[in-house]
């Protein structure tokens, strides 16, 4: 089985993956090597790890801080986003009413435009109302920004929902927000792994909304962190890894974990 | 009769939510961006200015170099897709520990761009590993200012942006192999055709649907979702000097640093007005990207 063509593809392979782990690589080698060592040796395997840059690094800046914030956000704005676009959806897959398809339709084209767009009037509006730096003012904005992307997702999911099963349960006298609870959430679970995924990784990523509507210290996101964390300390290569490697940590984790749930979620959710 | 009307009115109830959520995030600013352009807005209001917010914006050489920029970004789009092509091909061929190899080549997506970003500006810098290694393979004359020089800046954030969106096109490229009908795949293997074959004649045409879509959703990438990528790379002033200034950091700028909601608004606006022209292109491809997977299934 072994042919010439499968050890160029091999090969092909191995180098991509490489290339597609050289950044995590050089970010956890350069994390254990003292400054004097970097000097020296930018690409070899530190030769004496040290851990004192994460010390230093967790003493220094409040990235525990930063992760708790940025993690409030993502349940917030994905669990408010997950209720409010899963009644939505469940309504436009299953009940016939005036402008449903309009409704939709518009959701869907809002995929398309860029958060951009929208700060300047909710920047302003937000100043108005004393609602910058606020948990609850950031959340409503993600919620908003992933929600077109949800409703999407769940409509499609609940629409291949056999429509059997809802007249079963119409029958045995259910409602429909029994229906919704008994019969079409059980079945939906693959849709929420989806969902919670492609939209947890976007809120805790994001630095536009992150930047520009939470500017107290004390509600900083970790992306926004980082982004101040790494210019002050420019010339300490070290040191700064050690802060992306504490700040990767999470995601990274849960990846490894979950990878399969990853893996799938993403595949599916990836046709937006 | 109650009942029936309170019947009739329940799926507005279930949508009321979502109208209200969508109508705030979207609806109102999209409004209000129009109305700004045309205000000379301090604070949270002004008088009506008519065009000046817009003259001012497109006499501005900036603004011009930023959208140049932007459109710069679009030439990452075919390595993109050649690159997702090859890696998803490859990998759909399940060769041996193809499944640690898909784990690692969805990493790129899982970071996030500012962490990435960092890392990367540390491994471009002038004295970094990627010049050292470059002078490894005596290849002196490559090993550039990668992050200083005005020349260079924004075309390595593209190998950044590159690196990372690639990921995405794997994925996409992957769940569409992943539901080809093999039985067309295995009957052209027994008639003798070749890998090349193969791919150029019956991998690729299926996927039509899902590459337009992959290139529909990078061009609205590239010209207004990179901002996470400039501002760290750019050190939050589109640096060196203008260099890597786009459209986002501009109304980042507008609104933020001078405060300047009216100007912010305008280049808002019309960006806006360039993304409803993508969604047609949007919805045909994602239309199509569905059709073809159904098309295999059935």
């Amino acid at each position: 089985m072994i042919s010439p063509g499968n050890i160029i593809k091999q090969a092909v392979l191995v180098f991509s993956t490489f290339l597609a782990l050289v950044p995590t690589l050089f970010m956890i080698m350069t994390a254990l090597k003292s400054n004097e060592e970097y000097a020296i040796d930018k690409l070899g395997l530190p030769q004496a790890p040290v851990l004192d840059h994460f010390r230093d690094v967790l003493i220094d800046s409040p990235f525990i801080g930063w992760m708790t914030n940025s993690l409030i956000l993502v349940l917030g704005a994905v669990i408010l986003s997950a209720v409010i676009s899963c009644i939505a959806a469940y309504a436009i897959a299953s009940m016939e009413f005036r402008g449903r398809d309009w409704l939709l339709a518009t959701s869907t084209a809002l995929m398309a435009v860029p958060p951009v767009v929208m700060i300047v009037p909710l920047f302003v509006f937000y100043t108005q109302l004393g609602l910058i730096s606020t948990y609850a003012g950031a959340i409503i904005i993600y919620a908003g920004l992933i929600t077109p992307f949800s409703v999407y997702l769940l409509t499609t999911f609940f629409r291949t929902i056999p429509k059997e099963l809802f007249e079963a349960a119409r029958m045995d006298g259910a409602n429909s927000l029994q229906i919704l609870w008994t019969v079409v959430l059980p079945v939906s679970l693959p849709a929420f792994v989806t969902l919670i995924i492609v939209n947890s990784l976007y809120v805790w990523n994001d630095l536009l909304i992150a930047i520009i509507f939470l500017q107290d210290d004390a509600k900083r996101t970790l992306m926004a962190g980082i982004s101040i964390f790494q210019g002050r300390y420019n010339n300490q290569v070290p040191l700064t890894m050690a802060g992306m490697v504490i700040a990767s940590a999470p995601m990274f984790i849960l990846y490894i974990l979950f990878q399969k749930h990853f893996i799938r979620g993403l595949m599916s959710g990836a046709v937006k | 009769m109650v009942m029936k009307s309170a019947l009739r009115l329940q799926p507005y109830f279930y949508v009321l939510p979502l109208i209200v959520l969508l109508a705030f995030v979207f609806g109102y600013p999209i409004v209000r961006i129009f109305e700004f352009s045309f205000k000379m807005v301090r604070g949270v209001d002004g008088p009506w200015i008519g065009l000046r917010n817009y003259e001012l914006v497109l006499s501005q050489g900036l603004f011009w170099e930023s959208v140049l920029h932007n459109l710069q970004l679009l030439l990452a789009i075919p390595a993109m897709i050649a690159i997702s092509l090859l890696v998803s091909i490859l990998l759909y061929e399940r060769l041996p520990g193809w499944k640690l190899y898909r784990i690692i080549v969805f990493i790129p997506f899982i970071l996030a761009v500012p962490i990435i970003a960092v890392v990367m500006k540390r491994m471009f810098q002038f004295s970094g590993p990627v010049n050292e290694v470059l002078r490894w393979f005596s290849l002196d004359f490559m090993a550039l200012d990668w992050i200083g020089s005005s020349n260079v800046a924004l075309w390595t954030v593209m190998i950044l942006i590159i690196w990372r969106e690639s990921a995405l096109g794997i994925i996409l490229f992957l769940a569409r192999l992943m539901s080809l009908d093999e039985s067309i795949l295995e009957a052209a293997k027994l008639d003798g055709a070749t890998w090349r074959q193969r791919v150029w004649h019956i991998i690729i045409p299926q996927m039509r649907g899902v590459i337009e879509f992959f290139a529909v959703v990078s061009v609205i990438t590239m010209l207004a979702a990179v901002f996470a990528y400039i501002f760290i790379m750019g050190g939050g002033r589109g640096g060196p000097g203008t260099a890597t200034m786009v459209i986002e950091l501009y109304i980042f700028n507008a609104l933020i640093r001078t405060s300047l909601p009216g100007i912010a608004a305008a280049a808002s606006v019309m960006l806006f007005l360039v993304s409803v022209l993508l969604i047609f292109p949007l919805f045909s491809a994602r239309r199509r990207a569905r059709a073809e997977e159904v098309g295999t299934q059935q």
